[in-house]
């Protein structure tokens, strides 16, 4: 069956004395209208899997096909029209819009880009509307707005692109915790919606096993677990993944210690896939 | 609600908001001032000059009085009239100076930041190679082999004054060309073109503006230096530099030297002041302070 | 019971024309944790940089701080740098720059000692190698002569405790000590810092937004908005039966909290909301 996103034997090395294995083995697929969240702590490679994903990164090994085309890496040329159907929500929400355009202006790049493949045309009010800002915004500046505001217009730029594969980059951790179950639901509807896919990468489970389908868990450049959302959280099999989950401090004022990993803790590196 | 940061904002919001509190410094605004009022003293020429500056008519070394405000010099000349004849060289070619730098040493700068390998490569050699010499010396050594004018002035002092402009330059479009906001543009559909054009570009003005506005002091202590050496303006020609530069043989007569000494001063301290007030106004580490507080 | 180590009242903050903090009411007692919680721009971290005397230029101070029979905010600056490190320590958040990146972590914690303690070398050395062992930093001796780019971010941050109690303080203040931190680094900071503060009798103000993390160490917590302190009180009673609406509606939209979000309708419906 063609996936809308497949990866197959992913690696990915950064240069230096060692080099440093990032991504090492990674297979994955999303399916159109399908959220698989991509979880681990920091150095696991996530990142670097989304970025590759994108083309922003050159893969050392393995190949990432969208829609049965290969993606290339970004060179100096304009990224052809049928790879823009690919678009990221980054992290930062303070580095993602540029400082001294017009948030219009912005997201019509993103409508722009739709409207060379032969989408319907849109306007950028609707899709500012859509993620829950006024309208009148378009002629603001990204200054202006709080961090959660510039995130929501960064989404809506992405979507104005019409992609059929989203992938948020840990759109949320930047954000207060109190708005960051409401993006991540946002997101995940617009795409599903919009009959996308939608690949969301976090350090955070608890938000993500609420928007996500599939959970897929990333340690040292590997998977080491996948399956079902509600699985691997109510019953996860990995040490690793069972660590992470033990880990995580939950807020009901139960005083309950996380459960720190044992020092120094070497995992078994063969992945539990469901 | 959060108070957003201060450092970004349309260029002309920004600087509808940030130039007029820049002038607000004291330095700042005498820096203005004594600047604008060199320029307009080159703009109007011979409208403000007492006496023909090459006029050799009036008796030799007088000191200042009622009739020659700063004397006359060795030839019987007007100092006050050479004095005010000098700032149109030298305003203008210390602009010019600066001007051709920025150009040269950003498009320069920005190739090699912006293409990377090979071009950066070569670029950055290049500037290692001119920033090896002491400025001056080098800059002596050139103007000397093409030859004592003010053209081959400004020619010698261009060589030594692009590097320091191409190396800012590139280390700016290297910090930004992984900013998110230009790989989004990139996943959109820019070209990288584009992207250099819309997104670095405008980026990069801001620090190189500055930098510009505090080196015009430098650009005209190096053209008047040349002249006072011998290897600019050419006598009769009223130039600060060599106008100090024949005073020195003329010690007693005091006025010759210091008045055109006083205007270089004046003129390079007003650029300064002015530089300095225009990056704490621009600069969004400084401009902080100016502006509202972060809070968290 | 014991009187307050240190107690914070009506303290207010001005940084030109902007009103940071309207009446600021704490305090710390000895051996218990009191949780500051509140999102960005509330006004918490600049609680505790007041605390210590770190405000930025320009700031206007009123209210008291008194810490035993001492008026912090009278002391005159010379004495508040005696007080500073010596006994009110602070633990910042991100232990890549809270650490000096060219002394070595020995020189770091006998300098600091050193100083305030007046040792000399033989027992610094000795002292700084038994603190690296009480933050269960491994092989302490080895590890005075390394940098700190050589140890992870939570080694970092142990280290960065370390030089914080060096002096035995009586006060610690931590302002997002684990923010930065990985979740599983973070659940072995958060029991260092709990055992530690039974162990020296520290009164600890955790400043944090993270109310995983309150829930998981605070004995008390209070929560701050624009510069006020909107409720305070026991933990458990905090997040369970919160007396402030602005407490509920953090709690609401957290995954895990009692009567927060459970699943992805919950969130939506905190959308549509009031």
């Amino acid at each position: 069956m063609n996936e809308l996103l497949e990866v197959a034997g992913l690696g990915v090395v950064y240069r230096g004395r060692p080099p440093v294995r990032a991504v090492d083995g990674v297979d994955l697929t999303v399916g159109a209208g399908q959220v698989v969240g991509l979880v681990g702590e920091s150095g696991c490679g996530k990142s670097t899997v989304a970025r590759t994903i994108c083309g922003l990164v050159k893969p050392a090994a393995g190949a990432v096909v969208f829609d049965g085309i290969p993606v290339t890496p970004l060179g100096l040329r304009r990224r052809p029209a049928a790879l823009t159907r690919i678009q990221m929500v980054f992290q930062d929400p303070y580095a993602s819009l540029h400082p001294r355009r017009r948030i219009g202006a912005q997201i019509g790049d993103g409508v722009r880009a739709a409207a060379t493949r032969g989408g319907e045309p849109s306007e950028p009010a609707w899709w500012l509307r859509r993620v829950g800002l006024e309208p009148d915004a378009a002629r603001r500046y990204p200054h202006e707005f709080s961090g959660g505001q510039r995130q929501r217009i960064a989404i809506a730029r992405a979507l104005a692109a019409r992609p059929d594969l989203l992938i948020g980059d840990e759109p949320i951790s930047a954000l207060d915790a109190s708005t960051q179950a409401a993006v991540a639901a946002l997101m995940r509807d617009l795409a599903v919606d919009s009959g996308a896919g939608l690949l969301f990468i976090s350090h955070d489970l608890s938000v993500v096993r609420l928007i996500a389908d599939r959970l897929i868990v990333m340690y040292r450049g590997r998977i080491v677990e996948s399956g079902p959302a509600r699985a691997i959280w109510e019953d996860p099999q990995h040490p690793y993944t069972q660590s992470l989950l033990a880990a995580v401090p939950v807020p009901d004022g139960l005083g309950t210690m996380p459960a720190p990993p044992a020092d120094e803790a070497d995992y078994p590196l063969e992945p539990v896939l469901r | 609600m959060t108070v957003a940061a201060v450092d970004s904002g349309g260029l002309r919001a920004r600087f509808r908001t940030r130039i007029p509190r820049a002038w607000r410094t004291p330095l700042g605004i005498t820096g203005a001032v004594v600047a604008t009022l060199w320029i307009l003293v080159a703009v109007l020429g011979p409208l403000l000059w007492p006496h023909n500056p090459l006029g050799q008519d009036f008796p030799r070394l007088q000191a200042p009085s009622g009739a020659h405000w700063f004397g006359t010099d060795e030839l019987g000349r007007d100092v006050l009239s050479r004095v005010l004849a000098g700032a149109r060289v030298t305003v203008p070619l210390a602009l010019l100076l600066v001007g051709l730098s920025v150009v040269i040493g950003g498009i320069l700068g920005l190739a090699a930041g912006f293409f990377g390998r090979w071009v950066d490569e070569t670029v950055m050699r290049l500037t290692d190679l001119v920033m090896a010499f002491p400025t001056v010396i080098l800059a002596m050594v050139v103007a000397a082999s093409l030859g004592a004018s003010l053209v081959n002035a400004v020619l010698a002092a261009l060589v030594v004054s692009w590097p320091a402009y191409a190396r800012v330059t590139r280390g700016l479009v290297v910090g930004i060309r992984g900013a998110e906001y230009v790989l989004a543009d990139r996943l959109l559909g820019f070209s990288a073109l584009r992207s250099l054009r819309m997104d670095i570009v405008p980026m990069v003005t801001g620090p190189v503006l500055i930098l510009a506005s505090l080196d015009i002091g430098t650009a005209t202590l190096l053209l008047s230096g040349l002249s006072f050496l011998g290897l600019g303006a050419k006598p009769p020609t009223a130039e600060w530099g060599s106008m100090v530069g024949t005073a020195i043989a003329h010690f007693d007569a005091w006025w010759m030297g210091v008045f055109p000494g006083l205007a270089i001063l004046t003129v390079v301290m007003a650029f300064n002041f002015l530089g300095d007030a225009l990056r704490d106004a621009l600069d969004p580490h400084t401009a902080g302070v100016l502006g509202q507080a972060e809070t968290r | 019971m014991s009187r307050a180590t240190l107690e914070i009242t009506g303290l207010t903050l001005r940084i030109s024309s902007a009103e940071i903090l309207r009446g600021v009411d704490l305090s710390l007692a000895a051996g218990r944790i009191q949780g500051l919680a509140g999102e960005s721009g509330s006004g918490k971290t600049m609680t505790g940089l007041a605390v210590l005397g770190l405000l930025p230029a320009g700031s206007q101070v009123t209210g008291s701080i008194a810490y035993g029979e001492q008026e912090l905010l009278a002391l005159s600056p010379r004495r508040r740098n005696d007080l500073r490190g010596a006994e009110i320590a602070m633990v910042f958040q991100d232990p890549s720059t809270s650490l000096h990146p060219m002394l070595s972590v020995g020189a770091q914690l006998t300098d600091h000692l050193r100083h305030h303690l007046k040792l000399d070398r033989a027992a610094s050395r000795a002292r700084a190698a038994e603190l690296l062992g009480r933050v269960r930093i491994a092989d302490p001796a080895a590890a005075l002569r390394r940098y700190p780019h050589q140890f992870s971010g939570g080694q970092r941050q142990r280290i960065a405790i370390a030089i914080a109690l060096a002096c035995a303080p009586k006060v610690l203040i931590a302002d997002e000590p684990t923010t930065a931190l990985d979740v599983t680094v973070q659940a072995g900071v958060l029991h260092l810092l709990r055992d530690l503060a039974t162990e020296m009798g520290l009164a600890v103000l955790l400043i944090t937004h993270d109310l995983g993390v309150m829930s998981a160490v605070a004995d008390r917590v209070a929560v701050m908005r624009r510069g006020e302190v909107v409720e305070n009180g026991d933990r458990l009673q905090v997040f369970t039966e919160p007396a402030h609406p602005y407490t509920a509606s953090l709690l609401a939209s957290l995954p895990g909290a009692a009567g927060g979000v459970r699943t992805l309708d919950d969130v939506r419906a905190l959308r549509e909301g009031p």
